[in-house]
């Protein structure tokens, strides 16, 4: 097996852990982190491909793209903030009542 | 050798970084976690001599979100009940959707091995030819994700302070 085919296997294998961690657990804080986990599993396989192709490209979309996801964090945590305000409790199973 | 010794170490590195985000209970645990999966990650990344983007993981990742997290995390009761009973009753399907998508995504890798995706007269990734192709090709994208900080500024304040503004 090559390296590159490692790393992107590797980052199949974070991608899978970040969506089971987003699915099964109930804190909210640790489903966002659980999200980034998925991003960071998606920017090594990017990062991957990038280092093969030697494509300075591919290294400055790695940068927009952190800046995208710490805007992400930047907005989702004020809105967990919020919900904890209302709802007291961080259990995502008590955020019922949400939709519209 | 010494290289390929390295990156199954920091490879097994993220994945434990990950699996102890899955089965820790505090929460503080599971972003120490994802800290060293992060840092492992980078690791990966000189590795691979992208040694810009490991940088970048370390400042703008370890450095800025997972502060932000671990402050955030500081700041809440750690009496919730969501800090006692890790997980959903989503557990069993939850596993079950991971497994199924783990098992195609690695069938699909081990159909598509070894093909070369090195552009013809593609070079190796260098630092000065990264520096001057993000400032003078890719300038206006650099530009315009200061506005987007600033647009999140603006809309997280907006959120904290609701309708009105009652308590912000």
């Amino acid at each position: 097996m090559d390296r590159s085919q490692f790393l992107v296997g590797l980052s199949v294998a974070l991608f899978c852990l970040g969506l089971l961690g987003v699915i099964v657990r109930r804190n909210a804080l640790v489903m966002l982190m659980c999200m980034e986990l998925m991003v960071n599993a998606v920017v090594l396989s990017l990062v991957t491909y990038a280092a093969r192709a030697g494509s300075t490209a591919g290294a400055a979309y790695v940068f927009l793209i952190f800046v995208v996801a710490a805007a992400e964090i930047a907005i989702a945590i004020p809105i967990v903030l919020l919900l904890v305000r209302q709802r007291r409790t961080l259990d995502v199973g008590a955020y019922t009542g949400l939709g519209g | 050798m010494t290289e390929t010794v390295l990156l199954y170490l920091f490879s097994a590195a993220a994945l434990a970084g990950a699996v102890v985000m899955l089965i820790a209970r505090h929460p503080m645990r599971v972003a120490l976690g994802l800290i060293s999966t992060m840092l492992a990650l980078a690791c990966l990344y000189a590795l691979l001599g992208v040694h810009v983007i490991a940088v970048f993981q370390v400042l703008i990742y370890v450095g800025a979100v997972m502060v932000f997290m671990v402050f955030v995390i500081m700041l809440l009761d750690t009496r919730d009940p969501s800090f006692v009973a890790r997980y959903s009753r989503l557990l069993l399907p939850g596993a079950l959707t991971a497994a199924v998508l783990a098992a195609t995504l690695a069938a699909l890798l081990a159909r598509h091995h070894g093909g070369r995706l090195r552009p013809p007269g593609g070079a190796d990734f260098h630092l000065q030819p990264f520096s001057v192709a993000f400032l003078r090709d890719y300038w206006l994208h650099f530009e315009l994700t200061s506005v987007l900080l600033v647009v999140v500024v603006v809309a997280a304040i907006a959120v904290i302070r609701g309708r009105g503004g009652r308590d912000g």
